[in-house]
């Protein structure tokens, strides 16, 4: 009897076949996400979970019997049935407990339900999703250590020897110090046998005798894999440049902001930042609340206390181009903006807004989103128009506008929507 | 059995190392050789994590396998039910190969461990070993190795014809796996060793001897007279048939041989899992009848603790509980199996007048191991049933015999446990595991080789059952795949009417995939 002990195997044995599984299912797995994504929480956006799709293209049909024609069943229990008893038709359908019999397994026509990991999760919630103009991307410099081959020692742990270099070395070793062949022992050994057994030619017995201790003297001293040869791999340690973007979320709070129009911006703020983090090794945030004075806040105060007071959104955008020039420096950061604002600003601050967008903050970003939440009605506010002129000129700044809870994905969808299949509309 | 008690314990307490299950395997090893006289194939025990356990389930129990989205698909399923705690894990599997391996749990305590090593590493490995079917139809020695082979070819075909060219031969082959294996008819054992290198040979002689076939495609059809001899080209073709698979795998015209090769594996493997599914409730029967004898023995000798004992007679009761037919219609095969490997004992040690009038030859016998061991090696399930039901055991589960007849209003109870029933109930329950009665009766019967290259299926319709509609559209349409051509399955009844015909032609989407792979 062996006792084998498997647990400490590498897992992850079944990935092919669920690699191959989502591919099939895919298409379903995909609508079964976007759908889903309205009842979850933005919390839980990022966790992966339960899906559920519907059976039909994921069925493995085979030839089976349907529960037509005239059935039979043994079953046990009986307690007050005699021979010749009629029983009802159970309702829903013939077969009285014969009729699912064709099916083993016991799965019907259910939808189909699995649990997707966080990656698969996130993988197609923001499938063909791409981050607007990488190629200004910047690299950090040194963030962490890495390791990576560096040729060859004559040191180390087992489970780095170098097996080819290793039996190379004993070969030539072995070569060059003339070390006799397994098989020419083996032919003298059965030579000798040979000529033992014949009787004859005893000079010559003697003689391979005296070779064969010869061959067996030289074989022992020179081993067939010494120490010598050994060789193992080495790792060397090395400094790894990893990506890093910082975002900006700009928010107004003045008293226009209902608590409605807030939730809307913070789902459009999450939705971001879950993208940024499959980008990116390391996001930070940087959180920016302003009504006629902007401030660096941390995250609860940003979503949840109120301020009351009038609306000056340049001081946001000075406040974030100030931080960037302290903290984070565009040449080792990537700078993302995010601004969402019901589109009230006070009258006299538009052209400041638009110069300071145009000369400070676009020329630093990578991408400056702005959303435009829960007005309805009104086609321009001062805000918007401020903006559009400057986007004329600029392909970093990305508008638009958010009414409901429903539109904030597919507005987020059509923002970072791969270049290659955009402009649909 | 002539020692009680006086022998040391074999573990305390739940935990158990591999030293307890070396011990535990030692004290059951003797009680299984010594007193059971069980003949088993060496063991191997594998302690498992419930991950790898999923992993197993996904693929039959099969340590190793191919990669297909189906496996995915039911490790998915599985890991919902088991994360959700809907359902718990199997406390072992076991593999009939040659050494027997078996998983079992790491989450079991030391009293499961003993258990499920008494219950699969001796009493499910000696059935495997020493039944009829298994030792006809399955190679133990040989399957781990063509297992690997399976996997490797068919990751080799997937990186030289592309994944979806052989997801689609999977698929169709999938679909046909339930009419894939030979029924009759075997003149050797399978030898999987000799699969491989029989393949490159088995390509060439094919292309041979098929080519009568490939005469008839169009550039040379001309040539040929136009009604080809009758009788020769159903010998040829081998008509009827009833294993689909193997039809296609050696008729149709227009496969490559990887895809043969790839239909041959799938082939295989369900003809290995063949006799697992028409010996269910002996084989877990057997199983269960041996460790309740091994674990009663283990107790009396005073190995395993009363506390624990008591551990392992609730999970028995929980393993051979049989709800009444109200909650599930299912009949639990350990409960059906360990009822009648128990009654065999009873009657053979136990008689009453009934069983010396039903049980001639084996009632009072005294040797119920003898009994029982033979009986193991001889039957299958259905023929198992047929014979060794006894009324006892009828009266005691209170079997009914249920009749739904369409044409009638109701249903109709047609037989209870009374005098009367005994032999009938016995009949319809044996009916009921035969695999011919739960497999439509489908049978390849003709090639219209001078014409279009149709291939006629017949399904033999009996008692007005006739195949579920829509699945088997999807089946046929796998099927015309495969073959090439049109294929006509018609629902015939006794007398070769035709009662109800479905067609299909190969989808030009899927010909793409076959043929350019």
């Amino acid at each position: 009897m062996y006792i084998v002990d498997r647990r400490l195997n590498p897992g992850g044995k079944s990935l092919g076949n669920r690699q191959r599984f989502l591919r099939r299912a895919r298409e379903l797995a995909r609508r079964a996400v976007r759908e889903g994504i309205k009842d979850r929480s933005i919390k839980d956006l990022d966790r992966g979970g339960e899906v559920t799709v519907p059976d039909r293209s994921l069925r493995e049909p085979v030839l089976r019997r349907s529960s037509e024609g005239l059935h039979d069943v043994v079953l046990p229990g009986n307690k007050e049935y005699l021979e010749g008893d009629t029983i009802a038709r159970p309702p829903g359908g013939s077969g009285g407990g014969g009729g699912n019999e064709g099916s083993p397994d016991g799965e019907g026509e259910d939808d189909f339900r699995f649990v997707l990991s966080q990656d698969e999760y996130l993988d197609i919630f923001l499938e063909d999703l791409e981050l607007p103009d990488l190629r200004k991307r910047k690299l950090a410099t040194a963030e962490k250590m890495g390791h990576r081959r560096g040729g060859y020692t004559t040191a180390g742990p087992p489970a780095n020897l170098a097996v080819m270099r290793t039996m190379r070395n004993s070969l030539s070793r072995r070569i060059a110090l003339q070390r006799p062949k397994l098989e020419r022992e083996q032919a003298l050994a059965q030579e000798i046998e040979d000529l033992e057994r014949e009787g004859s030619d005893p000079e010559r017995l003697a003689a391979l005798r005296l070779e064969l201790d010869k061959v067996r003297l030289r074989m022992r001293r020179i081993a067939y894999i010494d120490p010598l040869d050994l060789r193992f791999h080495q790792l060397v340690p090395q400094r790894k440049t990893v990506a890093q973007a910082v975002m900006f979320c700009l928010m107004d709070v003045s008293g226009s902001m209902t608590e409605e129009m807030k939730e809307l911006a913070k789902r459009f703020f999450m939705l971001l930042h879950i993208f940024l983090r499959r980008r990116y090794h390391h996001v930070e945030i940087v959180f920016i609340r302003h009504t006629q004075k902007a401030e660096e806040v941390d995250e609860n105060t940003f979503f949840y206390s109120t301020e009351t007071g009038g609306t000056v959104v340049s001081t946001a955008l000075e406040l974030m181009a100030q931080i960037c020039t302290e903290r984070y420096r565009p040449d080792d950061w990537n700078i993302y903006g995010a601004q969402a604002s019901d589109g009230d600003n006070e009258y006299r601050d538009g052209p400041k807004v638009a110069a300071l967008l145009q000369d400070a903050i676009l020329p630093l970003s990578q991408y400056f989103a702005y959303i435009e939440v829960g007005r309805s009605g009104i086609d321009h506010s001062e805000l918007w128009g401020s903006y559009e002129t400057v986007k004329q000129k600029s392909d970093v700044l990305a508008m638009k506008k958010v009414r409901s809870r429903s539109e904030i994905y597919p507005v987020f969808r059509e923002l970072f929507r791969a270049k290659g299949q955009a402009q649909e509309r | 059995m002539s020692d009680q008690g006086g022998r040391a314990l074999l573990y305390r307490g739940l935990d158990w190392d591999f030293d307890t299950i070396r011990r535990v395997y030692a004290a059951i090893e003797e009680i299984a050789q010594k007193e059971l006289g069980l003949d088993t194939y060496p063991n191997q025990i594998e302690v498992i994590s419930a991950e790898q356990m999923l992993d197993a389930y996904a693929s039959n129990g099969l340590p190793i396998n191919y990669a297909h989205w189906s496996f995915g698909k039911r490790f998915a399923q599985h890991e919902a039910v088991y994360r959700k705690g809907w359902g718990g894990l199997a406390y072992e599997i076991v593999i009939n190969s040659d050494p027997c391996i078996s998983y079992i749990m790491e989450a079991n305590t030391a009293t499961m461990q003993t258990l499920v090593i008494a219950h699969a590493a001796f009493g499910h490995n000696h059935f495997f070993k020493n039944n009829y079917l298994f030792r006809a139809w399955t190679d133990a020695e040989g399957i781990i190795n063509y297992l690997d082979f399976a996997k490797k070819y068919i990751t080799r075909c997937e990186e030289e014809y592309g994944k979806r060219a052989v997801e689609v031969i999977l698929d169709a082959a999938h679909a046909l796996t339930s009419h894939g294996v030979h029924h009759y008819q075997r003149r050797k054992k399978p030898e999987l060793a000799m699969e491989e290198r029989r393949e490159r040979e088995r390509q060439l002689y094919h292309e041979r001897v098929y080519d009568d076939l490939w005469r008839t495609v169009p550039t040379r059809a001309a040539k040929r007279p136009a009604n080809v001899d009758e009788a020769r080209r159903r010998a040829l073709l081998d008509l009827p048939q009833e294993n689909l698979l193997y039809f296609i795998e050696r008729t149709a015209p227009r496969l490559r041989p990887w895809q043969r090769e790839i239909l041959r594996i799938v082939r295989q493997i369900a003809q290995y899992f063949y006799p697992q599914g028409q010996t269910q409730v002996m084989n877990e029967g057997c199983a269960t009848y041996c460790h309740y004898a091994i674990m009663n023995r283990l107790s009396e000798r005073g190995q395993i603790s009363d506390g624990h004992f008591l551990e392992f007679l609730q999970s028995h009761t929980n393993v051979v509980f049989q709800p009444s037919f109200e909650q599930s219609p299912r009949i639990n095969p350990y409960a059906l199996g360990f009822a009648m490997m128990s009654d065999i004992h009873r009657i053979c040690v136990d008689p009453t007048e009934e069983d010396r009038e039903w049980f001639p030859d084996i009632a009072g016998s005294g040797s119920p191991t003898e009994v029982l061991k033979s009986v193991w090696a001889e039957y299958r399930d259905e023929s198992f049933i047929l014979q060794y039901l006894s009324p006892r055991l009828i009266r005691e589960w209170r079997f009914f015999h249920l009749v739904d007849d369409p044409s009638q209003p109701h249903l109709r109870v047609a037989a209870i446990h009374n005098e009367a029933g005994y032999r009938r109930i016995r009949r319809a329950l044996a009916r009921q595991y035969d695999i011919g009665q739960n497999r439509p009766d489908i049978q390849v019967v003709d090639v219209d080789l001078a014409g279009d290259r149709r291939l006629i299926v017949h399904h033999k319709v009996e008692n007005g059952v006739f195949l579920k509609a829509d699945e088997a559209e999807q089946v046929l349409q796998q099927l015309a795949n495969l073959w090439g051509y049109e294929v006509l399955l018609a629902e015939v009844d006794e007398s070769g009417r035709s009662l109800r015909e479905h067609k299909a032609a190969p989808s030009p989407a899927t010909e793409i995939a076959y043929r350019t792979g």
